[in-house]
């Protein structure tokens, strides 16, 4: 499962559906929906691939969430080598700890005792520090927060991320066009 | 087939479908202002909520643990430190030491 789905939480809730007793259209279905996130990530990430549609379908795979994050640039574009690198990376040890786990997972003790649940959330509170810059994307981050944090106890797993993209339409204001055209110039000068 | 194995093919297709639908639909071409300016501010609106969603909620519920703590000092050590290593080595060993307690 690790090898063709890839992407952490919607194993984990999949399986968690089926452990109770839920069928497989539900276990699929759940999966869909903490998966939805990858469809306003790949949407960012369209413009900056390049090829036919069959290879973008391809290139679009490579989209997780650390390496998305890591690739974009602020100027709106991404760095496709760093994207795949570092998904190529993680999909090398994804699967490898899931050999591990599977074959001796019993000996390891609970992985909340090493407190690797913070690991991720940690991580990418460094890259939004990192990212968030200026007063507006610190605004849209904390909107986007918030958006989610009201939803998880009254939406299903998945949605409160997804419907948390849409604090970034705050981009249609004409203060944030107007910022992003004045990087636009300010890196056509610099090359 | 068994349950198992149409649960993985089913999850395998529609993640596919997912992640390919952005770059087939709007692959190599100039955007609009209006576009790439949402766009540059989808990053910090979807890694707030991964963050909010993963240290302040457990499944369904609002939840303040270990882990809430673990995350807060790994973002203080990368705001003091610049470092993203630091953070990541700090949240998991606050946390695990909240917990051995």
């Amino acid at each position: 499962m690790s090898a063709i789905v890839f992407a952490g939480s919607a194993q984990f809730s999949a399986i968690a559906i089926l452990a109770q007793g839920g069928g497989a259209g539900a276990a699929i279905a759940a999966a869909a929906l903490i998966n939805s996130r990858f469809l306003p990530m790949g949407v960012a990430l369209g413009p900056s691939l390049r090829g036919g549609p069959l290879s973008r379908a391809f290139q679009g795979q490579m989209v997780v969430d650390a390496s998305w994050a890591l690739a974009a640039r602020p100027d709106g574009s991404f760095d496709r080598m760093l994207l795949f690198g570092s998904s190529a990376a993680q999909y090398v040890s994804w699967v490898t700890g899931t050999t591990i786990g599977a074959l001796c997972g019993g000996a390891l003790g609970d992985p909340e005792d090493l407190g690797l649940d913070a690991l991720f959330p940690a991580f990418f509170l460094a890259l939004l520090l990192s990212e968030a810059r200026s007063g507006r994307a610190r605004g849209v981050a904390a909107l986007g927060a918030l958006i989610a944090l009201a939803l998880v106890p009254v939406a299903p797993a998945g949605v409160p991320v997804l419907v948390a993209s849409f604090a970034a339409l705050v981009g249609l204001t004409r203060g944030a066009r107007e910022a992003v055209l004045q990087r636009q110039e300010a890196e056509g000068e610099a090359r | 087939m068994s349950t198992a194995a149409t649960v993985i093919a089913g999850c395998a297709l529609v993640t596919f479908a997912i992640k390919a639908a952005g770059p087939v639909a709007l692959g190599g071409r100039e955007l609009p202002i209006w576009f790439t300016s949402i766009v540059v501010l989808l990053a910090p609106a979807l890694l707030a909520a991964l963050v909010a969603t993963q240290a302040l909620a457990d499944g369904d519920r609002l939840a303040i643990g270990a882990d809430t703590a673990g995350v807060a000092a790994g973002g203080l050590a990368a705001w003091r430190t610049g470092s993203i290593v630091a953070c990541v080595l700090v949240a998991p060993a606050v946390t695990a030491a909240l917990r051995a307690l």
